[in-house]
C-alpha cells in the first residue's frame, strides 16, 4: 500500500464540516418532532378512529416501511413539482424525513398504547375523564417509559438514514463531504473523517438519551 | 424525448432481479458474518466478544451510504479493483452482519438459562452445546425477525444507486432523465419495491404472531 493519508485539506474544512453537522442535528430533530406530532396523531387514528381512517393509516404505514428512504426522498423531491408543489432541498429533506419517521413511530407508539391495560382505561372512564384526557394521562404519559427506548433508537436510525438527503445537496453533514471531495479529491480522508463524525453523533445522542431516561422517567411502575 | 411506455417499465421491472440478487448476496454474507459476531458475542471469550461489540457498534452507528462510499473509494487505495457491484456486495455484507448479529446474540440469549445449565450438566463440550441445544432453539425465536430484516436489506440495496449500481433506483433515475415524468417513473419504482417487500412483511407478521401464540400456551 503505497497510499499516502493527506488529512490537512480535511481539517482545514472544519467550519464546513461543523456546518454540515449542525444541519443534520437540526434536521433529525425538527423531523423527530414533527414526525411525533403526525404519529401521535396517526396513532390515535389508528387505536380509536372510525374504519375508514385506519385504512387509511394503515395504507400510509405499510407504504412508508416498505419502499426505500432513497425514493420516499426521490419522489418528494422530483415527483412533486409536477403536480406543483415546488420544495427547496432542504424542505423535501425534512418532509420526507417527517414523513418516514411518522409511519415508523406510529407503530412504536400504538404498541405502546396497546401495553396499557385495558382496566387503567375503563377506570379512566367510571372517573368520567373525557376521552382526550383519558388519551393524554391514562393512555400516552405511561406509554412513553415503555417506547422510549424503541423511539430513541428511531430517531438515531433517522439521523443516519438522513445522510441520503446529500443525494438532493440538501446541505447535510454528507453534501458537505461531497463538496469537500470534489474540491480536494481527498474522497477516502473526507469519508472517513465524516463516518467518525456520525459515529460520536449516535454515541452521543444514545448517552444524552440514556441520561435523560435515568434523570426524567425511571419513575417506578405503580402496581 | 421519449414517453413512458411498455419498454421503459420493463427496463425497470428488469432492474429488480439486481435488487434482488444484490439482497441475496447481502443476506448470504451477513448471515455468515453475523452468526459470526452473534457467537462471539454470547461465546464468552472476553476479547473476542468485545471486538464483536465494537463492529456492531461501528456498523449500527454510521450511515450504510458512508459505508458504501468507504468501500467504494477505500479499495482502490488498498490496491484493489472495485466496481459500485462489488462495493455495495461488501458495504451491505458488513451492514447486515452488524444487525443480524445483533438480532441473533438477542435470539440466542433469550434461550432460556436453564437450557445452557442442563447442557452443561451434561457435560457437552461448547460447540456441541450449541449446535444440538441452544441454536435450534435460537432458531426459532430468530425466524420472524430474521425474515423482516429482509425488508431492510432490500430498502438498502437502493442506495447502490448513488454509486452507479443499476438497480431499481438508478434505473428509475436513468428511465426519469429519459422521460421527464417523475411522477410516473417513481411511483412505479416504489410500486415495484412494495410489491419485493410487502409480501415479507406480512410473513414476519404472521410468523410473530404464530410464535406468540406458541410461547403464551
Amino acid at each position: 500500500m503505497n497510499y499516502r493519508f493527506q488529512f490537512g485539506q480535511v481539517f482545514a474544512a472544519w467550519p464546513d464540516l461543523l456546518h454540515g453537522t449542525w444541519i443534520t442535528i437540526q434536521l433529525s430533530l425538527t423531523a423527530t418532532v414533527l414526525g411525533l406530532v403526525v404519529a401521535i396523531a396517526c396513532a390515535w387514528g389508528k387505536t380509536s378512529g372510525p374504519g375508514w381512517l385506519r385504512l387509511v393509516i394503515n395504507a400510509y404505514i405499510e407504504l412508508i416501511r416498505n419502499t426505500p428512504f432513497l425514493v420516499q426522498l426521490f419522489f418528494f423531491f422530483f415527483a412533486l413539482p409536477a403536480i406543483g408543489l415546488r420544495w427547496t432541498p432542504h424542505t423535501a429533506a425534512l418532509v420526507s424525513m417527517v414523513v418516514n419517521l411518522g409511519a415508523y413511530a406510529t407503530e412504536i407508539i400504538r404498541a405502546g398504547i396497546e401495553s396499557i391495560p385495558k382496566g387503567q382505561i375503563e377506570a379512566g372512564l367510571a372517573l368520567n375523564l373525557k376521552r382526550w384526557e383519558i388519551f393524554r394521562f391514562v393512555i400516552l404519559k405511561p406509554a412513553l417509559k415503555t417506547i422510549y427506548p424503541a423511539l430513541t433508537s428511531q430517531f438515531i436510525l433517522l439521523m443516519l438514514s438522513s445522510s441520503v438527503v446529500s443525494v438532493i445537496s440538501a446541505d447535510d453533514l454528507t453534501s458537505v463531504a461531497a463538496n469537500i471531495q470534489s474540491q480536494t479529491f481527498r474522497s477516502f480522508e473526507v469519508y472517513i473523517v465524516v463516518t467518525i463524525i456520525y459515529l460520536a453523533l449516535s454515541l452521543a445522542f444514545s448517552a444524552l438519551f440514556k441520561l435523560v431516561f435515568q434523570t426524567c422517567l425511571n419513575y417506578p411502575d405503580r402496581r | 424525448m421519449r414517453t413512458f411506455g411498455w419498454p421503459e417499465l420493463w427496463f425497470i421491472v428488469q432492474a429488480a432481479k439486481w435488487t434482488i440478487a444484490l439482497s441475496a448476496i447481502a443476506f448470504a454474507g451477513g448471515t455468515a458474518v453475523g452468526l459470526l459476531v452473534a457467537l462471539a458475542r454470547t461465546g464468552g471469550n472476553a476479547p473476542l466478544a468485545r471486538g464483536a461489540t465494537v463492529f456492531t457498534q461501528i456498523f449500527q452507528g454510521t450511515p450504510l451510504l458512508l459505508q458504501l462510499f468507504l468501500v467504494f473509494f477505500g479499495a482502490p487505495i488498498l490496491g484493489l479493483e472495485i466496481n459500485p457491484w462489488a462495493a455495495a456486495a461488501v458495504a451491505l455484507t458488513l451492514n447486515s452482519g452488524a444487525f443480524l448479529g445483533e438480532i441473533w446474540r438477542g435470539c440466542i440469549q433469550a434461550v432460556p438459562r436453564g437450557q445452557w445449565e442442563a447442557a452443561e450438566a451434561l457435560s457437552l463440550s461448547y460447540p456441541w452445546r450449541m449446535r444440538s441445544v441452544i441454536l435450534p432453539q435460537a432458531f426459532k425465536i430468530a425466524v420472524p425477525p430474521t425474515v423482516g430484516y429482509l425488508v431492510q436489506i432490500i430498502k438498502g440495496t437502493s442506495l447502490a444507486a448513488i454509486i452507479g449500481f443499476t438497480e431499481i433506483t438508478r434505473a428509475g433515475q436513468i428511465i426519469d432523465n429519459a422521460t421527464f415524468q417523475p411522477l410516473l417513473v417513481f411511483g412505479v419504482v416504489g410500486a415495484i419495491y412494495f410489491a419485493l417487500c410487502w409480501p415479507l412483511s406480512l410473513l414476519a407478521w404472521r410468523l410473530e404472531k404464530r410464535h406468540a401464540r406458541a410461547m403464551s400456551r
